[in-house]
């Protein structure tokens, strides 16, 4: 159709005279097809959560499938929260589930209720970042920044863990979120600023 | 993922009274969210068993009781279990991220699924995942894979680190059943080898949840080790892992647990290098005997040879650690 992401002519015949076929097809086929969908493609269940979000309640209608990071990012908007692997490799998804840090797309979000869930939004208050954020931004602690609101999260955890002693302690703590423009150095350094504050 | 019923239940009994062949238990959800997002698991019901289950740790008469729902954070932060079991502290350690170890259960860990890529890869053949379709490691990427208790039909290795600790200090595994009967399973019989029946990675009934994991008093506090070894110095699951332990009475060797992760389908324990090393000195050289003995009846699979020097090596090295405490 495409050769060497060239149009033609032929190819141009094959789509267009497709899309005419199927244009003719009655929609009393498209219909039995959607009957016989609903038999072979179990639906989706959709229940109502009610989840604390950065000292905030949400009362919302979620698929159970829903993984928190879903939820928080494609529900609340709060796209602070990445997506990097979405199996719990990378750690770019890492909020704090009750105080503690944990991985969003790992976490359903049926089962999240209940619990006070805080994501990068929550770390600042106002305009005043908060100490971590700031000496990422002071140490170089990230280069394209996608994998640093985790990173800020565990870091913020690691140190509140008594985890921040040496260098070597910091780097097995903080083993969980990777970084592949590799800054790792700023982040050792920021998480040392702030531990020693 | 396909889409599934989600419920909640309050209590052991009411969980396993509630499961069957389609409903899944979800705990820390660390493994098994992940499969359900790959389709390798595909539940109708997934059941919450978050607030059904115990996540205490008791001690009493030196020994010490774990709760099912007791996350590997908990375990491996608690006081006592950091005095009395240390062992089990250094493992948890070695495994997985700060993050999952917070989300984790002590009964998922015991439960969780191998990491053999196959198992993972639904566009290939795999006995655990689809029984009878076949075994695509025992002649394809098998690096990782098993070096004993494996046959024709699987070569996957359990990856946990806390059940090998678990299995060097003799736990017992406690579970309910439908019956509401409670039922105790030795750790050496919690995990099976493949058998006939690969996709089974344990002895626990269908209908039974595990409530607590038991550990009874030992003397092992003082002289314990976990050595692991992996691609990346962290957040790696092992190529070979050693858990040691010696009840030493001045310099001689008056018990021993060895066991061991990245092995076999289940924790593996070294039982003829323990008898060996019983009533001996500790010394250098007698760890080496026993090392070569552990390892002398090892079949490494294409690629994994270089397991069984790294096991010889890890095995020295974790006795070693234990008496340099």
């Amino acid at each position: 159709m495409a050769l060497n992401g060239q149009y033609n002519r032929r190819g141009f015949l094959k789509v267009s005279g497709l899309l005419a076929a199927f244009a003719a097809i009655p929609t009393s086929v498209k219909a039995f097809y959607q009957d016989v969908k609903q038999y072979l493609v179990p639906k989706k269940n959709v229940s109502r959560l009610t989840l604390s979000v950065n000292k905030k309640s949400h009362t919302l209608y979620v698929d159970t499938r829903s993984t928190l990071l879903d939820l928080l990012r494609e529900q609340l908007n709060l796209t602070g929260s990445k997506k990097g692997c979405d199996h719990g490799q990378c750690g770019a998804c890492t909020i704090h589930i009750d105080g503690e840090r944990a991985l969003s797309c790992l976490t359903l979000a049926a089962m999240a209720q209940e619990k006070e869930i805080t994501t990068i939004e929550g770390l600042a208050k106002g305009n005043e970042l908060h100490p971590m954020q700031k000496a990422f931004v002071e140490c170089d602690g990230f280069q394209c920044g996608y994998c640093t609101p985790g990173q800020i999260m565990s870091a913020v955890a690691c140190v509140k863990e008594g985890h921040a002693g040496s260098v070597e302690e910091i780097k097995e703590y903080m083993s969980g979120n990777l970084c592949r423009c590799g800054a790792y150095n700023g982040i050792v350094q920021s998480i040392q600023k702030v531990a020693a504050q | 993922m396909r889409p599934f019923n989600f419920e909640k239940v309050n209590s052991g009994a009411e969980a396993s009274a509630a499961k069957s062949q389609n409903k899944q238990f979800v705990a820390g959800g660390t493994n098994l969210v992940d499969l359900m997002k790959k389709n390798i698991t595909q539940p109708d019901i997934l059941i919450d068993v978050t607030k059904a289950l115990s996540n205490t740790i008791e001690h009493q008469n030196k020994g010490v009781t774990i709760g099912a729902m007791a996350s590997n954070t908990k375990v491996a932060t608690d006081k006592k279990i950091l005095k009395d079991f240390p062992l089990l502290a250094k493992a948890i350690l070695a495994g997985a991220s700060p993050q999952i170890r917070n989300m984790a259960s002590s009964a998922g860990n015991l439960l969780q699924r191998t990491r053999c890529p196959y198992f993972y890869d639904v566009t290939m053949p795999c006995n655990k995942r689809k029984p009878n379709s076949g075994c695509s490691a025992i002649e394809g990427e098998n690096r990782m894979s098993a070096v004993a208790g494996y046959n024709n039909q699987c070569v996957a290795v359990h990856p946990s680190d806390f059940c090998v600790g678990l299995s060097a200090l003799d736990a017992t595994v406690t579970a309910v059943t439908k019956e509401k009967t409670e039922i105790k399973i030795p750790f050496s019989d919690f995990h099976k080898l493949p058998e006939n029946t690969p996709w089974l990675d344990n002895n626990l009934p269908q209908d039974a949840v595990i409530t607590n994991i038991e550990i009874p008093g030992n003397a092992f506090s003082k002289h314990s080790a976990y050595v692991k070894i992996r691609d990346r110095t962290s957040y790696a699951f092992a190529l070979v892992s050693v858990a040691a332990a010696i009840d030493l009475d001045g310099i001689n060797i008056k018990d021993v647990r060895l066991s061991s992760g990245g092995v076999a389908h289940k924790p593996w324990r070294w039982y003829k290098a323990e008898e060996f090393l019983r009533g001996k000195q500790a010394t250098e050289a007698v760890f080496e005997e026993a090392a070569k003995l552990a390892v002398r009846d090892l079949k490494p699979l294409s690629d994994n040879a270089y397991k069984i020097p790294m096991l010889q090596g890890a095995i020295v090295t974790a006795l070693k650690n234990c008496i340099s405490q």
